[in-house]
Order: structure tokens, then C-alpha cells, then sequence
């Protein structure tokens, strides 16, 4: 690790984190959707990382913030997948736009 | 320019790559493969950093627990060959033009910020028993509650899932 410091991996995780925002911006499908939150939520992660290797490479905060985030995300997509397949069925459809049971 | 210089620029082309095939691409079953990809070159990121737990814990929940399920659910709403219908033109236009303004004054901001790396003594490696020890502990640094509080979370968003997708019989 030469010349890679912590503006390359910083960089990176922009780059990603606004993939990820373009991604939920024009899908029209909830699981496309799901996948661009899982692309943001892992360049939060990648910032976590990287801060505490180059910023505080004798402590651990980083990795045990980057091990919750990586746990509540499994249990936000179960959720998620939980409430899609329950709208498919009565819906038989997964676009946000057809999610209008909520509407008076 | 050394080695690990060119794995780390390799690393980032796979994670990026795949990132942007996974939001354009039309069919869904192909955008789900190629989160795979992303995910796998995030971990690789993790190898080259040293955290070789965390990268684990990424190839684990991420590769192996969460897009097989994004899979399943695929296999069980739709079609997975079929093309999904367009993004609305308008609406993609400025949602690009969002995110690139976005990243241009984030990048405006970290090239502006100088980070000051903090040097302290202590050990220096990451081992796993000393990822264990501290996450169980209960003195100062520990991270014992946030621990128990997510387990308690696992748990009620698993007995969530199972109420959420269960089938209900019709009443006659």
C-alpha cells in the first residue's frame, strides 16, 4: 500500500454510494430498488473501513460499525422481501407505482 | 506503480463495473449477478486493507445470505428473463444529473479536508480474538449492548418476516 491512501478508497465509496442513489431513483421495481439501498449501505461501510485502517489503525470501532450495519442490512432485506412477495400476491405486480393500498 | 497498487485499481474497476450494471441493466436476473460481482469486489477491497474477518463476514451475509434471497424472490414474483420496463426518460435525466452533483461536491469536500491519522500506542494488528474480547466486553470500550440490542433486532425481524409472507387462508 504505496501510493493508495484514504482518498482513493473515499473516492471509491462516492462513486458507489451515488451509483446506488441513481440506481433508486429510476427503477421502478422494488427489488432493483432493494439492491441500490444494499449498494449505498455498502459504500457506508467501505468509509467505516477505511477510516479506522488509515485514520485509527490501532482500534476496532470501525469494524464493529461496519458488522452492525452489515446486520441490520440482512434484516432490512428480509423485511423487504417479506413485504414484496406478501404485495405480489395481491397485487401481481412489484412496481412502486402499483403500491397504492395505503392511498384513501 | 507496484503491485498491490494495480490489485487495488483492479478491485475498485470490478466494484464500480458491477455497481453501474446492476442499476441499468434491463433484465433483473442480470442486475442481481452483477450485485454479486460488486459485492465480491467490496470484500476484495476488504482483503487488501488487512480486515480479512470483516471480508469474510461480507462474503457470508452479503454474497451468500442476501442476493441468493434477492434470487429467490426474483424466482417467486416474475419472470426472470423478461425485460423490465423502462425507467421514465425525464425522470433518469435528472436523477443522473442528482447524483453527479452530489458527487462533485463530495469530491470538492475530500479533496478540500486533511485527515490528521492518529498514531497511539497499542497493538496494531486486527485479530479475531481481539474483535471477539471487545465486542463482549463490558468495560469502557466495549460493545456489549449495541450487541444484545441487535440480536433482539435479528429476532423480531425474523418473527416480522415469517407474520409478513405467511399464508393466510381465505375466510369462506
Amino acid at each position: 500500500m504505496s501510493d493508495i491512501g484514504l482518498g482513493h478508497f473515499l473516492i471509491v465509496s462516492t462513486m458507489l454510494f451515488f451509483i446506488g442513489i441513481y440506481g433508486f431513483m429510476t427503477r421502478r421495481n422494488m427489488i432493483t430498488m432493494l439492491m441500490s439501498v444494499e449498494l449505498i449501505l455498502n459504500a457506508c461501510n467501505i468509509n467505516f473501513i477505511a477510516f479506522n485502517k488509515f485514520l485509527f489503525p490501532n482500534q476496532l470501532d470501525g469494524v464493529f460499525f461496519t458488522l452492525f450495519v452489515i446486520a441490520i442490512a440482512a434484516a432490512e432485506a428480509a423485511v423487504a422481501i417479506a413485504i414484496i412477495i406478501n404485495l405480489y400476491r395481491n397485487r401481481k405486480s412489484i412496481d412502486a407505482e402499483d403500491a397504492d393500498m395505503m392511498r384513501l | 506503480m507496484s503491485a498491490s497498487t494495480i490489485i487495488f485499481y483492479i478491485l475498485a474497476a470490478i466494484t464500480l463495473g458491477g455497481a453501474i450494471l446492476a442499476v441499468t441493466s434491463p433484465k433483473i436476473f442480470r442486475s442481481a449477478i452483477y450485485l454479486l460481482f460488486s459485492l465480491i469486489g467490496i470484500a476484495g477491497l476488504y482483503f487488501w486493507l488487512n480486515f480479512e474477518f470483516i471480508a469474510a463476514v461480507q462474503v457470508v451475509v452479503y454474497v451468500g445470505g442476501i442476493v441468493v434471497l434477492i434470487i429467490f424472490s426474483i424466482f417467486l414474483t416474475q419472470g426472470s428473463g423478461s425485460d423490465m420496463k423502462d425507467p421514465v426518460k425525464i425522470r433518469s435525466l435528472f436523477a443522473g444529473l442528482a447524483a453527479l452533483c452530489g458527487y462533485c461536491l463530495t469530491y470538492y469536500v475530500i479533496q478540500r479536508t486533511e485527515f490528521h491519522p492518529q498514531l497511539e500506542q497499542g497493538p496494531a494488528e486486527i485479530s479475531v480474538a481481539r474483535i471477539g474480547e471487545q465486542m463482549l466486553s463490558t468495560t469502557e470500550h466495549g460493545y456489549l449492548l449495541p450487541f444484545e440490542v441487535v440480536s433482539m433486532l435479528l429476532l423480531s425481524a425474523m418473527i416480522g418476516c415469517i407474520v409478513i409472507a405467511i399464508k393466510t387462508r381465505s375466510i369462506k
